[in-house]
C-alpha cells in the first residue's frame, strides 16, 4: 500500500499522469465540497435577504450612479475601440478581444497549505478549461490548474509555481511575474538593473505566453533595487487584485487568435522575455 | 447485520471528519483548525484494527489530496504511514494513559506535518508559516474529548 502511493505520488508530481482523470476524480468529491460550502452559503443567504428597505435604496441608488457613468465611459470606449481596430488595419495587426465570459463564485473552502488555490463553483460543464485566465474586477487574479465537472481550481498569481509575462505600462518594458509564495509579494526575476522601472509602476499582462489576453492590469511594482556592478536588480511587486478577498470572479475565454502579424511586431519584446 | 452497521456509522465518521477538513474558517482561525482526519484514523485503528486499517486510511488520504487539490498520494502516504505505526502498537496504545495518548497524538500530527511539508518542498519552493505548526496543540486538546465522544457513539451504536 505504501509502495502504491509512492509510485502515485511520483506518478502525479513528476510524469502528471492523472491530468485526464482528474476530472473525475475531482467530480468525485465535489459532493463533500458542496456539502462543506453549504452552511456558509446558506448564511450569506440569509444576510443578503435581511437587509433593510433605507439601505437596499441607497444601495440602488449607488448603483443607479455607478451605472450611468460606466455607460458613458462605454460610449467613449465604442468609438476608441473603433479607432483602435481601423488604425490596427492600417497596420495590418488584428487584435481581437475575447468576447466570452462567466462570473463564477469562489467557494472558499481550504486548500493545500502550501499551494494558493481557490476552489471555484464552475467546472467542465460550463466549458472551463485547463489553464484558463481568471480576473476579477481590480485585475488578474489566477489561472485554472484542475477542472472538475461542477468545481475547478483556480491558482493563484502569488503561488511560487505561478509566473504570468508582462509588461509595464508606462513604458512597455516585458517582463515575467513570478508568485513568491506569500500573499501579497510578487518578484520579477531578470530585470536589468539599468531598466527605467520605478516603485509605483503599473504591470499589464503583455498577452505574449498566449494564454492571458493582454492588457489586464496584474500588479503595482513595490520596491526596485539593486547592487552596484550587478547584472539584475531586485524587483518585487504587489497584486493589484485583493486575492484573498475576492468573492466573484470572471473567467475569460482565449480564443487563441493571436494573429502572425502581430507576434511579428513582438518579436523583440519576445527576445527580452526569453533571457 | 451488524458489520453493515459498523461500517456505516465508521464512514458517517469518515464523511464528517473529511468536512470539518475543509470546511471554511475565517483565516485567523483556519491555523488553529484540528487535524480531524488524523484524530479519526487514529481512534478507529485503535479501537477497531480489524475494521479499519491501511486501505481506509490510504483511501481517506486520497480523498482529502483531491478535496485539498494537493498532489494526489502526499496525504495517502502519510496517512497509509500513520495507520501502520498505530496498528502495529495498537495493544500498546490501549494501556497508555490520556495524558500518554494526548502526547502520542501530538508527536503523530508533528511527523504528519513535517513530512507533508518535506513531501510539498520537495516538488517546489514553499513558503513555511509559523502556524502551520499551531493545529498541533489545538489537535492535542481536541483528542480527549473527541477519544470520549467516539467512545461514546462506538458504544451507543455497538461498532465491533
Amino acid at each position: 500500500m505504501i509502495a502504491f502511493s509512492v509510485v502515485l505520488f511520483l506518478a502525479d508530481s513528476q510524469f502528471n499522469l492523472f491530468a485526464s482523470s482528474r476530472i473525475y476524480l475531482n467530480s468525485l468529491v465535489s459532493p463533500i465540497q458542496y456539502v462543506a460550502d453549504a452552511p456558509q452559503k446558506f448564511f450569506r443567504t440569509i444576510s443578503e435577504n435581511l437587509l433593510t428597505r433605507q439601505a437596499l435604496k441607497d444601495r440602488n441608488m449607488q448603483l443607479e450612479k455607478d451605472n450611468l457613468f460606466l455607460k458613458a465611459d462605454r460610449l467613449l470606449l465604442t468609438q476608441l475601440q473603433n479607432e483602435n481596430k481601423q488604425l490596427r488595419e492600417l497596420l495590418h495587426s488584428q487584435r481581437n478581444f475575447s468576447a466570452k465570459r462567466m462570473i463564477t463564485e469562489v467557494m472558499s473552502l481550504r486548500s493545500d497549505p502550501f499551494t494558493h488555490q481557490l476552489l471555484i463553483d464552475k467546472g467542465a460543464v460550463d466549458g472551463v478549461y485547463l489553464g484558463q485566465p481568471v480576473i476579477n474586477e481590480q485585475g488578474v487574479v489566477g489561472q485554472v490548474s484542475q477542472v472538475g465537472s461542477t468545481t475547478s481550481r483556480v491558482l493563484l498569481i502569488v503561488d511560487a509555481s505561478h509566473g504570468i509575462p508582462v509588461r509595464v505600462q508606462r513604458n512597455d518594458i516585458v517582463a515575467i511575474v513570478h508568485g513568491s509564495g506569500a500573499w501579497n509579494k510578487l518578484n520579477l526575476p531578470f530585470v536589468q538593473s539599468n531598466a527605467d522601472l520605478k516603485e509605483g509602476d503599473l504591470l499589464v499582462t503583455s498577452g505574449l505566453g498566449g494564454r492571458f489576453p493582454a492588457g489586464y492590469p496584474v500588479a503595482k511594482i513595490s520596491r526596485f533595487d539593486y547592487q552596484e556592478g550587478a547584472l539584475y536588480a531586485e524587483v518585487t511587486a504587489t497584486p493589484v487584485a485583493l486575492l484573498d478577498r475576492s468573492r466573484y470572479l470572471l473567467l475569460l475565454w482565449n480564443d487563441h487568435q493571436y494573429t502572425e502579424s502581430e507576434s511579428a511586431l513582438d518579436l523583440e519584446s519576445e527576445d527580452a522575455s526569453a533571457e | 447485520m451488524p458489520l453493515l452497521n459498523s461500517y456505516r456509522v465508521i464512514y458517517s465518521s469518515f464523511f464528517i471528519a473529511l468536512i470539518g477538513a475543509i470546511y471554511p474558517l475565517p483565516l485567523f482561525l483556519n491555523a488553529f483548525r484540528p487535524d480531524w482526519i488524523v484524530l479519526v484514523i487514529f481512534y478507529w485503528v485503535l479501537a477497531l484494527p480489524h475494521r479499519v486499517s491501511i486501505t481506509h486510511a490510504f483511501v481517506l488520504g486520497l480523498l482529502l489530496d483531491l478535496l485539498l487539490g494537493s498532489t494526489l498520494g502526499t496525504h495517502a502516504l502519510i496517512f497509509s504511514l500513520l495507520a501502520y505505526f498505530v496498528s502495529i502498537g495498537y495493544q500498546r496504545i490501549r494501556y497508555f494513559t490520556m495524558v500518554q495518548t494526548t502526547l502520542l497524538v501530538g508527536l503523530f500530527i508533528l511527523f504528519t506535518k513535517f513530512a507533508l511539508y518535506w513531501l510539498a518542498s520537495s516538488l517546489q519552493d514553499i513558503v513555511l508559516h509559523k502556524h502551520y505548526f499551531w493545529s498541533i496543540f489545538t489537535s492535542m486538546l481536541v483528542w480527549p474529548w473527541f477519544f470520549f465522544f467516539m467512545r461514546y457513539i462506538r458504544q451507543r451504536f455497538k461498532v465491533s
